[in-house]
């Protein structure tokens, strides 16, 4: 069967490219509770706890926690080579604009479709920040 | 929609400024970005809530070691005072002040204001009515948005320091007057007779709202700087308060239909003398022995080291207890001067400036009960147990080695 792939318009924040496997949270995200050296989420009331974040293309509705932890999570994952390829959010605020920077991954908003509707975990997602594309291939049945 | 920019600000982007003024506003162009701003705002102040950690580390380097230099005042939050620690507890790891020192010294390349304070609206860095600025620490983002009615967004250190460096921050948000709308009604029933009830109303406020620009309503006495200060911070621990009004003492409206622009807030909630209580037995986790007292969070200002002084005059801090007052490096010259860390001293307590109670100088406290005023110090705690008191309370626990 062949796979289908779907291309939508975004809003770049942070510029650059990324690619990976769809990892897809309903809940907000704070970097500092996942561990440093691997990208392991240990927040343990998190649905995503136990998964882990490095190299996934990062879908999620915002982050939250103080500017300090948030900040100095991400960058530790991005030092460590285990940050996420690339975040996509809802809801943006400044906080994570600046962690996403520091971190140098790319981070885009306004999906012209709801992501949460439209990318599954396991998919495979490129998001081109550059250009404003994400483009979605389905993980095969 | 791409923010429109000046030419310089496109030579600035280009690099023709040097590549740390080139991230700074690389950064604050994302995060207009990110709000749809049209344009960047000059803004006339900074302040940078600097913290010693390593994504703080990486980012004042790449702006100092990019040539990058502040064009309006940018103080700075507190780290540690890394002599006065090192010398007293050699339990702390040394890389630990190689990071401390490098912070401190970066920010000091991209010509900062070394305040090393979280209360810079006191005296090093004090905003104006109606000025445009970039105040990150979020006790003072509120503080400087309410009190003394000049306008920032509630800022990372990162971009407080970028804004900066360029002098200007993207507009959005509180910068504009239609966003500094009241959004909740807090009838405040309860009395307020000291400092520590602001401590225990922000806390309650903080926790209820969440995130939202409370109209504080039934105050009668007019609030003084330090309950000020300690609403400020005490509700954004548990929430995120970057602006509140109490119409006619803080500045920027007189009544409600002021505060709230006309549209009066439907969210409502009431504040008794037992919502504060029971905010306050919330915050203790032991009672009985304690180990240390640890005051300053927010740093002290010079009037609450002089009541420090004042407690503790004549008096004996209890051996193995320990006691510790943080305050800025100019309120300490002004306590020196009037007396007031002398008899602090002799009383058996440390006063030292320079220093946040969340930085790893603390480590030696790890497994120990703190006493404190302060439920953003017992939130951050580095330290085992907590107990929350007013400061009258903490000075008779130190004096008697705990509290019961």
């Amino acid at each position: 069967m062949k796979s289908l792939e779907i291309a939508l318009k975004c809003h770049r924040i942070i510029g650059g490219y990324g690619e990976g496997e769809a990892l897809v949270s309903h809940e907000p995200i704070c970097f500092y509770l996942t561990e440093p050296e691997t990208g392991i989420v240990r927040e343990r009331s998190h649905e995503l706890a136990g998964k882990n974040l490095a190299n996934k293309v990062l879908v999620f509705p915002s982050g939250k926690a103080s500017s300090v932890v948030q900040i100095d999570g991400l960058f530790k994952l991005a030092s460590n080579n285990v940050a996420p390829k690339a975040l996509i959010v809802k809801d943006v605020e400044t906080v994570l604009v600046v962690s996403a920077f520091i971190a140098k991954v790319p981070l885009v908003d306004r999906l012209e479709r709801d992501p949460f509707e439209t990318i599954h975990t396991g998919d495979f997602v490129k998001v081109d920040a550059e250009k404003g594309i994400v483009t979605i291939t389905k993980r095969k049945p | 929609m791409k923010m429109y920019l000046t030419k310089e600000e496109e030579r600035i982007l280009a690099g023709e400024f040097g590549e740390g003024t080139q991230k700074a506003l690389e950064l604050l162009v994302a995060i207009g970005d990110a709000y749809d701003a049209e344009k960047m705002i000059p803004i006339n102040r900074a302040h940078a809530a600097s913290s010693g950690q390593e994504g703080d580390l990486y980012f004042v380097e790449l702006l100092a070691d990019g040539d990058a230099h502040c064009r309006v005042p940018t103080s700075t939050n507190p780290v540690y005072d890394i002599e006065y620690f090192h010398r007293l507890f050699t339990s702390i790891p040394e890389d630990e002040a190689e990071v401390a020192r490098r912070v401190m010294e970066a920010y000091k390349r991209v010509g900062a204001i070394l305040s090393w304070s979280c209360i810079p609206y006191m005296a090093e860095n004090i905003p104006l009515f109606g000025e445009n600025v970039a105040f990150s620490e979020s006790s003072a983002t509120p503080y400087v948005n309410s009190v003394i009615g000049a306008r920032t967004n509630r800022e990372a250190a990162q971009s407080a320091l970028a804004a900066g460096i360029i002098g200007k921050a993207p507009e959005y948000g509180l910068l504009i007057r239609e966003n500094r709308k009241g959004t909740h009604l807090v009838d405040v029933e309860a009395t307020l007779k000291d400092e520590f009830d602001y401590t225990l109303l922000g806390y309650y406020v903080g926790k209820q709202i969440g995130y939202g620009i409370p109209v504080l309503t039934g105050i009668s006495k007019r609030p003084n700087t330090e309950e000020l200060i300690n609403f400020c911070a005490m509700s954004n621990v548990p929430g995120a308060i970057s602006m509140f009004y109490i119409p006619r003492f803080t500045v920027e409206a007189a009544t409600i239909e002021e505060a709230s622009q006309g549209d009066i807030p439907k969210d409502r909630i009431t504040v008794t003398d037992y919502e504060l209580r029971q905010a306050c037995d919330e915050l203790q986790t032991t009672s009985g022995k304690i180990d240390f007292v640890m005051l300053g969070c927010p740093h002290y200002t010079l009037k609450q080291v002089e009541e420090v002084a004042r407690l503790l005059d004549g008096k004996k801090i209890k051996d193995g207890v320990s006691f510790w007052v943080c305050t800025s490096a100019t309120a300490k010259v002004l306590a020196e001067r009037n007396g007031y860390v002398n008899v602090i001293e002799r009383a058996g307590g440390h006063v030292v400036v320079d220093t946040c109670i969340d930085e790893p100088c603390w480590i030696a406290y790890k497994n120990k009960v703190g006493m404190t005023d302060s439920p953003k110090c017992a939130y951050y705690r580095r330290f085992k147990e907590a107990i929350v008191a007013r400061l009258q309370d903490c000075v008779e626990g130190a004096i008697e080695g705990k509290w019961e």
